[in-house]
């Protein structure tokens, strides 16, 4: 019963959608307050009914309703709680329901949050989020039903994929959605404003913070999956490349271009056209993400032809959508006026070397992801596009981007002096360059083109402490009148700040990590010692364990450090029972910012078995400088010039400006 | 006198190659650089990873395991999902990941391997693309948008309202300042 109200209120979702898809728009065009508030009640009813729905899914799972199809494919009664509740969006039709959960979620957000909208803006705006919104409720309602029920209900479940049956599914999956499907509300925006065909720097200032969200979510999505795949899939590689990676990862870039034209926007008024187009295409790459992981067509284009529903109904939101608001674009972007005048070199010029860096990035991936999909459907002929490929584009790419990433801070609007903000960072650089040879040092040489790559990182730490000095005006002022200034300072540049710094960070992680890494393939028995990273590590054997739905061989190791036991590890290999499935827990260490990763391979005919350690320094910086960028973006969230409204020049405190010399 | 003459014979043969090298390195710096820059780059950025080399495929030659570690991550383990031979457990990548060792042991360059590999297996196995006609696009998209892109700025920056002239002072409003000022 319970299964069947939530897929009633889902079809209720459905004729709602159509409703403030409409009306709303209507009552634009007749200025009528009255149809125009439509679309915020009606947003806030979608959300009710899409969580009603949700909720009924999940208690569906909870309670192990094997009637459920859904269920029956994805659970099993053993199976922990934790993995009833994250299991619902662990398969297509659960996760579509997730997605739109929280493209509801955001419209409810813009419905309570958007006071300070014009009436007009926020109907147009919320009209759109239906349309997405009522384009994935068919989908779901027509090809993904979750709500189908079997007759005879099964016994017991097929089990959860045991991949998936990790912590990580629990809390990737909706930080990730939480980010690119918050990017439908920039798209929204973008949309509604060229159908008002009126963008102003008010505009930028509705949309940054939304940006924001939706990109410090994504930022913690990546990362999160990043982390998940390195220690669930037991080869210590923390990217590959996969074109499901990469879906995600676009939008991430396009919207990190947007975040940055969008400042340039709503402090100088220019680079209008080009930030409403960044808006559209992020949420493209949202949607084309969406289709590329969702129809199956990356597995293989033959797998997409025989079951092509999912696909094609994909294909053709994709087709509407984007084409409808390029279309748009085209039509009404001549009519926007440019905006601000500015010098190349400048706050503004740095911001559009920014965006043309990103946005070829973004392209260089999307060619190196979908190129063998197009050319196989053209040609017939299969070429192959990895790692190896995107390493060196994308790296070469990203290389004068995280050189000029601590100079952009330092150039005023306008018009700059490029030669004066050098001199101002020369200082830091020479320190970043000494700090990267002390790293690299430390871990005992290594190739010497690792001096640089640290050092780049340690420069954008650097860079973003010498915006805060600066700033601050530290060492020209007493030392308590520059902590006085940086505590007035807006939070927005803390969190340029923090975001910049974090990105260094990453950058050294992922220096380090591959440059200094060790790796020791040994085939051990009970007793024997095998050294890694300074370490030495002793096979205690083998304990017999049986886990809620799997049983599992668990090694031990004992870790010592110059004789002395300093720490001791398991590492498993696990036999998930209901699908007979084995996988390998590796057996993780952290000292530091180091870790040890040890993996148990296969068994050998003499009675041992291969064992895998490796040695990654440094490593956990790589997702805690997303972790600190991710800070940086809650921090400039919570500006209180992104919560006030419009954008007046009198409101803007001087005082911070005005500190006396003493 | 004959024993100076037996002494220089082998030391100008020892010193020619040497400075042969030298003046082709001048000749090629700077492509030879970028090249060099360009591997390091790609070394620097890929993962030193292997789940599944088992120690008894492991070479005894140091050297030639890590140019056998290099080429295999190269290589497509052709029923993966985007899987390198080097990180695959699957049988196929292990026939592969001792295919190349064979080769190499063999005296094989590291283009003759890839070389063989590709003509048995096809283009499909390299997961970093050759430049040919049907890879012209893939290649010359970072490199083209980039230019494509700095263009675009360029007219852009070019095409915009001239900036007012009032903001440069002319000759004529220079003199009438300093006469002002009472210079």
């Amino acid at each position: 019963m319970i299964v069947e109200i939530g897929h009633f209120a889902l079809v209720l979702a459905l004729a709602t959608a159509i409703i403030v898809s409409v009306l709303p728009l209507i009552g634009v065009h007749r200025r009528d307050a009255s149809m125009m508030a439509v679309a915020t009640t009606g947003s806030l009813v979608m959300f009710g009914l899409v969580a009603l729905s949700f909720a009924a899914l999940t208690w569906a799972y909870v309670v192990s309703d094997f009637s459920v199809k859904n269920v029956w494919e994805n659970s099993h009664s053993l199976m922990p709680l934790i993995y009833k509740y994250s299991g619902v969006w662990g398969n297509h039709e659960g996760s579509m329901m997730l997605w739109l959960l929280i493209l509801v979620f955001f419209s409810m957000l813009v419905a309570v949050f958007g006071r300070n909208i014009p009436e007009t803006l926020k109907a147009n705006v919320l009209a759109v989020q239906a349309w997405i919104s009522l384009a994935f409720l068919l989908f779901i309602l027509l090809t993904s039903n979750p709500f189908l029920r079997l007759d005879p209900a099964p016994a017991e479940g097929q089990d959860l994929n045991p991949i998936l049956q990790d912590f990580g599914l629990a809390i990737h999956p909706p930080l990730l959605y939480l980010g690119y499907v918050g990017f439908s509300v920039c798209f929204s925006f973008a949309v509604a404003a060229l159908m008002e065909g009126r963008i102003d720097a008010a505009w930028a200032r509705w949309v940054r913070p939304w940006t924001l969200a939706a990109w410090t979510f994504l930022t913690a999505g990546i990362a999160m999956g990043s982390y998940w795949a390195y220690y669930e899939l037991g080869w210590g590689g923390w990217w590959f490349w996969d074109p499901v990676e990469n879906a995600s990862f676009m939008p991430w870039l396009a919207g990190t271009a947007l975040l940055h034209s969008a400042l340039v926007m709503e402090k100088r008024e220019a680079l209008k056209i080009w930030t409403v187009l960044l808006a559209i295409m992020t949420f493209s790459l949202s949607l084309l993400g969406t289709f590329l992981v969702r129809s199956g067509v990356l597995t293989s284009v033959h797998a997409f032809a025989t079951d092509p529903s999912r696909g094609i109904f994909i294909l053709c939101i994709l087709a509407i959508f984007i084409g409808g608001a390029f279309m748009l674009f085209a039509w009404r972007a001549p009519t926007l006026k440019a905006g601000g005048l500015f010098a190349p070199i400048s706050r503004e010029g740095s911001l559009v070397l920014n965006n043309l860096i990103l946005t070829v990035s973004t392209a260089t991936v999307l060619t190196g992801t979908l190129y063998p999909l197009v050319l196989e459907t053209l040609t017939g002929e299969k070429i192959s596009v990895g790692a190896p490929f995107f390493n060196m584009t994308f790296g070469l790419l990203m290389l004068p981007l995280l050189i000029a990433v601590p100079l952009g801070p330092m150039l005023a609007w306008k018009r700059a002096d490029l030669y004066g903000a050098l001199q101002r960072l020369w200082v830091f650089a020479g320190l970043a360059l000494l700090l990267g040879l002390l790293l690299w040092y430390m871990q005992n040489g290594g190739p010497v083109l690792a001096i640089f790559g640290l050092a780049i990182g340690c420069w954008g730490m650097l860079g973003a402490i010498a915006d805060l000095w600066y700033r601050g005006n530290f060492g020209k002022l007493p030392v308590m009148t520059s902590l006085r200034r940086l505590k007035g300072l807006p939070r927005s540049a803390w969190g340029t700040a923090f975001a910049h710094f974090g990105l260094g960070v990453t950058v050294v992680g992922i220096v380090a990590a591959s440059a200094f890494s060790t790796e020791h393939v040994v085939e051990m028995k009970q007793g024997q010692t095998a050294d890694a990273g300074g370490y030495s590590l002793t096979f205690d054997g083998f304990r017999e364990a049986v886990g809620p739905n799997y049983t599992e061989e668990r090694g031990h190791f004992t870790v010592r450090s110059g004789g002395a036991v300093v720490s001791d590890v398991w590492s498993s290999k696990r036999l998930y029972t209901a699908r007979r499935m084995p996988t390998t827990e590796a057996g993780i260490l952290t000292f530091g910012l180091s870790q040890l990763y040890v993996s148990l391979g296969d068994p050998m005919d003499g009675g041992g078995i291969v064992v895998r350690i490796w040695w990654k320094p440094m490593i956990l910086c790589i997702w805690g400088g997303c972790l600190i960028m991710m800070v940086g973006g809650f921090v400039s969230l919570s500006d209180r010039r992104l919560r006030v409204g419009a954008p007046s020049r009198k409101a803007k405190p001087v005082k911070t400006v005005m500190e006396p010399a003493e | 006198m004959m024993e100076l003459e037996r002494l220089r014979l082998p030391l100008t043969v020892t010193l020619s190659p040497l400075a042969e090298r030298r003046s082709r390195q001048a000749d090629e710096g700077l492509r030879g650089f970028l090249l060099k820059l360009m591997l390091a780059l790609f070394l620097l950025f890929t993962p030193i990873q292997a789940f599944a080399v088992n120690p008894d495929e492991v070479l005894k030659d140091p050297a030639l395991e890590q140019r056998a570690r290099q080429i295999s991550a190269q290589l497509r383990c052709m029923v993966c999902q985007n899987q390198s031979i080097d990180d695959s457990n699957a049988e196929l990548a292990k026939d592969l990941r001792v295919l190349v060792r064979q080769r190499l042991t063999d005296g094989d360059t590291d283009k003759q391997v890839v070389d063989y590999v590709v003509s048995r297996y096809g283009e499909f196995v390299l997961l970093n693309p050759r430049l040919s006609g049907k890879t012209i696009i893939l290649w010359s998209m970072p490199i083209g948008l980039l230019i494509a892109g700095i263009f675009a700025l360029v007219i852009f920056v070019r095409s915009r309202p001239a900036r007012r002239s009032s903001e440069v002072l002319s000759a004529e409003e220079k003199a009438k300042i300093d006469e002002l000022l009472g210079n």
